[in-house]
């Protein structure tokens, strides 16, 4: 049981009369990871998510929360989770406090602890200058805030949030994306999203998904190392372009080079080593030889949006077919 | 036992927070009203000549069944369609409460709402009550087996209505269905009014089935277990189905 695995997932599929939502997908959580649920509208996530919430069940396959299957032992599953669902529907005539204790109450909480937790979750979610004030009069930010608050309640294992952030002006979005990372500290957190610079920020492990299928499995800072095409590295520096070919021509560590004028007398040299090599120690080093202005000097950081467009670009999913 | 009681309470108080709860309370004590009025007017025209239990004169008039076939589906539509609709029913669902809980916890959170309107009629008997000379055309125990029919002929309404409502995440659809259901079950009551039962068997079935005969005992003080094993069975029915419906969520 704490095998530390708080979700293991073998073949899950689900079928709709007609399409497959999820196609046999098999992936693992450990305790204490933010892992983010990445993919384009309609791949699955939310279908995922609802099956290990134990609000769906799976067509064929297994699926274990905290070593609980959720089919057969959906109860003690539940207990352990805590789900805020697409949308954040909550009961829009309640008040925040009393439906905070409204749902602690549900999820089991005795009548001391259900008040002692709505306390702790109302200051942690930053929700007690309107704990007395009623749902459907707050902003959406707010909203989410209470549904957070909601799912934290119960003191749950894994906390399951279908698009937290969708919705928010850019402001909501960072104070609820902090308050995640904040709940990460203890707990185990399983974020869906198709805004790729959120998992960038929050997550430590993604998986991708396209069409019902998991692509790509992995921590994002591993992702990007597949995908830094051998460590290219951009140099602009200002010299005449002779010079500049003469140069790189004669390094024995360069593959090929591609030299771009830029503004004034500046070129964008985008320069490939020929192992996995850093070339920049040595780029800046020919400069200061041979006097050279250099005023930009990096490695190429592809972005999860270059993995995510890579990934799921139709070529590729030739391939798998 | 928590999860149950926290929910009935949640769905009674539903009621309350918002216009609709008073808005169906003022209707109801409306109808009662007038079919208040009727019966004293009744009782006006020939003071002498009520033989039977006034509460029977009560029954007979056409408000009390339009409030009967009425405040079911009205009351009950959004038990189930609501949630669905908003999808505060996935948050509901997703806690550890069973199926079975949330089913009876709307059942009966409906049901205390449903008495809860019906309780001015204790009022307008009084009233009756006060001024009467005769008070034994009001016994107690008439009045008491009268509230009990409507309070019987409610559960069933109401399981009905719970039905319909989980059957669909449109609250209107879930009201026009679970009064098409009610009003056919009422009209074949009807049925012994208009042409006459084609076999001997028929005429047992239908007047089995009647719901103006099982009131017309009830208001005379006459409790028929096979009255109430009838509104009691068909409820469970009802509840029943609700409760598959419900399931039918999680079946692969």
């Amino acid at each position: 049981m704490s095998n530390g695995w708080i979700i293991e997932v073998e073949n899950l599929t689900k079928r709709y009369a007609g399409n497959t939502a999820v196609e046999g997908i098999t992936f693992s959580v450990q305790r204490g990871e933010i892992v983010g649920f990445l993919g384009p509208n309609g791949a699955g996530k939310s279908t995922t998510m609802r099956i290990l919430a134990c609000f769906l069940p799976a067509t064929s396959g297994t699926a274990r929360v905290a070593g609980y299957d959720v089919f057969t032992q959906a109860d003690a599953v539940r207990r352990r989770i805590g789900y805020m669902p697409e949308n954040n529907p909550l009961h829009l005539d309640m008040r925040v406090r009393e439906y905070l204790k409204f749902r602690a109450r549900l999820k089991g909480l005795g009548i001391g602890r259900s008040r002692a937790r709505v306390e702790v979750v109302t200051e942690q979610c930053g929700l007690t200058d309107v704990s007395r004030r009623i749902i459907g009069h707050l902003s959406k930010g707010y909203r989410q805030r209470v549904g957070l608050a909601d799912a934290l309640v119960h003191e749950p294992e894994l906390i399951i949030l279908d698009e937290p952030t969708i919705g928010l002006d850019p402001h909501q979005i960072r104070s609820v994306r902090q308050l995640i990372k904040d709940l990460a500290r203890d707990h185990t957190v399983l974020i869906s999203t198709h805004i790729l610079s959120e998992v960038e920020m929050t997550c430590n492990r993604v998986l991708i998904m396209h069409r019902g299928k998991i692509l790509a499995a992995d921590t994002t800072q591993n992702l990007q190392n597949i995908m830094s095409d051998g460590g290219q590295v951009i140099a602009e520096i200002a010299a005449p372009v002779a010079e500049l070919r003469a140069c790189w021509e004669q390094m024995g560590e360069i593959e090929y080079f591609d030299i771009a004028p830029s503004e004034g007398e500046y070129h964008r040299c985008a320069l490939t080593p020929r192992s996995g090599l850093d070339l920049r120690p040595l780029v800046f080093e020919q400069a200061r030889l041979r006097g050279w202005a250099l005023r930009e000097l990096s490695r190429a950081h592809h972005s999860l949006e270059d993995i995510f467009v890579h990934i799921t670009r139709p070529d590729r999913e030739e391939e798998t077919r | 036992m928590r999860a149950y009681l926290t929910l009935v309470r949640r769905e009674l108080g539903t009621f309350f927070v918002s216009m609709t709860g008073y808005a169906i309370i003022a209707s109801v004590l409306l109808l009662l009203g007038f079919s208040f009025t009727d019966m004293l007017a009744k009782l006006n025209d020939d003071p002498h000549g009520a033989q039977a239990p006034m509460t029977e004169l009560f029954y007979s008039t056409f408000y009390f069944w339009l409030i009967l076939l009425l405040t079911a589906p009205v009351i009950t539509m959004r038990s189930f369609a609501f949630e669905k609709w908003s999808g505060t029913y996935e948050t509901l669902m997703t806690t550890p409460v069973s199926d079975w809980q949330v089913v009876l916890a709307k059942f009966t959170g409906t049901l205390l709402f449903y008495i809860l309107a019906w309780l001015p009629l204790f009022g307008c008997i009084a009233v009756v009550r006060y001024f009467t000379l005769e008070p034994t055309i009001l016994d107690p125990w008439t009045t008491a087996s009268t509230f009990f029919g409507i309070v019987l002929f409610g559960c069933l309404y109401i399981s009905m209505g719970c039905f319909a409502s989980a059957l669909t995440r449109s609250q209107i659809i879930a009201a026009m269905n679970s009064f098409v259901i009610g009003l056919g079950l009422f009209l074949l009551s009807l049925r012994r009014l208009v042409p006459a039962p084609p076999a001997d068997w028929a005429a047992k079935v239908f007047s089995y089935i009647s719901l103006s005969e099982h009131m017309e005992d009830f208001a005379r003080g006459f409790v028929d277990t096979r009255h109430v094993v009838f509104y009691v069975s068909l409820t469970v029915f009802f509840l029943f189905l609700t409760l598959k419906v419900v399931e039918s969520r999680r079946w692969k």
